[in-house]
């Protein structure tokens, strides 16, 4: 079953799948402990954290993604380390793809799930710990389950943004096909070749695909969630 | 076992500054809205830290500023009923109750589970949500899962506040079974006069943040003093009464130590003890023992003290057997009659002037 798609762009939406799985896996404990920071702290700093996190949101792609390159490219501070320590490298790679993604995908997880925490009632949170629940425990029996609503928007709509990502993506680790070549970077192409409007074609509506199916997913999830705390 | 609490806090120019002891029991924690009522019941629970101050329950010792010593409220086994119930909304009712339990990793005491399920009547509520509870039920609950952590106190702060007159008459005797079966101290912070009667035992009336009295239900509540903090209409003595007889025209008499009363509705066997409060305004005070009067309760009394208030009213103790009371009259009135400590008289209250939020169960004086 080709849907009439070559090897290259089944390797494109593959790809894409896998970077967006990745970047919204590994960022979302990340993701938890900084909303939950920005939404509870109060500590010197906290507007620069809450800058900083959005930062992304605000900068071009492009400029983002030249950073990306700057600071996690083979010569760069952070890249140089890494690859000489642990040989992870990002530079033109999918993991580099990956961490685009997340860093994209960041400010829109962490601002759901912020929201969905501070919407849980403090009192609650009091309660628990009257009752002899260290803070660490108040946070894992009430507040995370409180919140898991809100989470699994943050995730599904960070997927989504990772899914979508190509600006950074495309400036940090180019458009090698079946190595970096995301679904966005794919159409892209496409879109540069006289003649390919078709492949193109085909990939969005399997992007559309992909986007409504998270959509609906989290839907039903919400729903049960609702109905697993509801009045009976 | 008693709570002693000494406390110093300072706070957007209010100040804090209480000191008093609370032994088993229910102790109520009295005074208007501001007085600081809340600001000690959280810095109990560890909720907010006061500036200085010595909190313990017995040997066991929550703060000390003196050397540094703060337990983190987790650790405090204090039980803290709110207002608003504050159940968790994503957990059953039997997974509520069983909270405190799972936390402090404790073995399963079926016997207690029994004893609290059975006290509060909520064992048909364990497979429901929190959501689907009445405004009653909810406090039940809390009520349980407080008890069910095993404190060491019980902290109530105004658990009735939010709820109807009938959902409070619903509570009001699980209340009083939990003070006459709870082997640990009570805090039980108000500003209902009718709960206060019904349940303390001690009483602790603050005025904005300065301890105002100290001491037994009966004793603070017949008190002058305590009137400008409970208000004149709130004002009225406490009781302890013992149930005689009943008789077919729905009235019951009860033995004062000075005499006896005709109520009212009362349901309670011969022999129970009860507890009333006389409003201080349906007292009516006399010289001599009225003749051809409808009122059927005429108990001899002798002036304590006399207290005049900000307007034409006129606050008077008096004594009657080896209880107290309070008379609310007019300065006219007090006048005309030549009031003065020492002096003998009658009080006369009408059957039909006790509520029934005023009659409670038992428990001390």
């Amino acid at each position: 079953m080709t849907l009439g798609l070559s090897a290259e762009a089944w390797a494109a939406v593959g790809l894409s799948l896998k970077v967006s799985f990745w970047a919204v896996l590994l960022s979302l404990p990340l993701g938890i402990a900084t909303a939950y920071l920005l939404a509870r702290g109060r500590f010197p700093g906290r507007q620069l954290l809450n800058g900083l996190v959005h930062l992304p949101l605000i900068l071009p792609p492009v400029v983002t993604g030249y950073l990306l390159l700057l600071t996690f490219g083979r010569r760069g501070v952070v890249g140089a380390f890494l690859y000489d320590t642990f040989g992870i490298g990002f530079a033109f790679h999918w993991t580099g793809a990956a961490l685009a993604a997340a860093i994209m995908a960041f400010p829109l997880m962490v601002r759901s799930i912020r929201l969905s925490i501070e919407a849980v009632d403090p009192g609650l949170e009091q309660a628990a710990a009257t009752l002899g629940a260290s803070r660490l425990r108040v946070f894992g029996t009430v507040t995370l389950p409180l919140v898991l609503p809100g989470i699994l928007a943050g995730t599904i709509l960070a997927f989504a943004k990772a899914m979508g990502e190509f600006g950074a993506t495309i400036t940090f680790v180019s458009n090698i096909p079946g190595q970096t070549q995301t679904l966005p970077s794919a159409v892209y192409a496409f879109l540069q070749v006289p003649g390919a409007e078709g492949s193109a074609i085909r990939l969005v509506v399997i992007s559309v695909v992909i986007a409504m199916s998270a959509l609906v997913a989290s839907e039903w999830l919400a729903r049960r969630m609702a109905r697993q705390r509801g009045a009976t | 076992m008693s709570l002693s609490v000494e406390l110093t806090h300072r706070r957007d120019g209010f100040t804090l500054q209480a000191g008093f002891e609370s032994p088993d029991g229910v102790t109520a924690l009295f005074g208007h809205s501001g007085a600081g009522k809340t600001t000690v019941v959280q810095a109990v629970a560890g909720l907010l830290q006061p500036d200085a101050g010595r909190i313990a329950v017995g040997d066991w010792v929550l703060q000390d500023s003196a050397t540094g010593h703060w337990l983190p409220p987790h650790r405090r086994r204090v039980g803290y009923v709110f207002q608003d119930g504050r159940l968790f909304p994503h957990m059953s009712v039997g997974r509520n109750l069983d909270y405190g339990r799972r936390m402090n990793r404790r073995a399963r005491d079926p016997a207690q589970e029994r004893r609290v399920l059975d006290m509060l009547g909520i064992e048909p509520l364990l497979d429901r949500h929190p959501a689907g509870l009445s405004g009653g039920e909810q406090q039940r609950v809390a009520i349980g899962r407080a008890l069910l952590s095993t404190p060491r106190l019980l902290l109530l702060d105004e658990p009735l506040a939010a709820l109807d007159a009938a959902r409070k008459e619903e509570i009001l005797p699980y209340l009083e079974r939990l003070r006459d079966e709870a082997r640990i101290p009570i805090l039980y912070v108000s500003h209902s006069m009718a709960e206060v009667a019904r349940l303390a035992t001690h009483v602790v009336v603050l005025r904005e943040g300065q301890v105002l009295r100290s001491g037994s239900a009966s004793q603070v509540l017949s008190d002058p003093a305590t009137v400008p903090a409970l208000g004149p209409q709130e004002a009225g003595a406490l009781l302890a009464v013992r149930v005689e007889q009943h008789h077919e025209d729905g009235l019951t008499t009860l033995a004062t130590s000075a005499g006896t009363l005709l109520l009212l509705g009362v349901a309670a066997p011969p022999g129970t003890r009860l507890r009333v409060r006389i409003p201080a305004h349906e007292v009516i005070l006399a010289l001599e023992p009225p003749k051809g009067i409808s009122a059927l309760n005429i108990l001899p009394a002798r002036v304590l003290a006399l207290r005049p208030g900000d307007g034409a009213g006129m606050m008077v103790q008096l004594e009657s057997g080896t209880d107290r009371l309070l008379a609310r009259i007019t300065k006219r009135s007090a006048l005309a009659l030549g009031l003065e400590p020492g002096r003998e008289c009658h009080a006369i209250v009408k059957s039909v002037a006790f509520a029934r939020s005023d009659i409670g169960a038992g428990g001390a004086v």
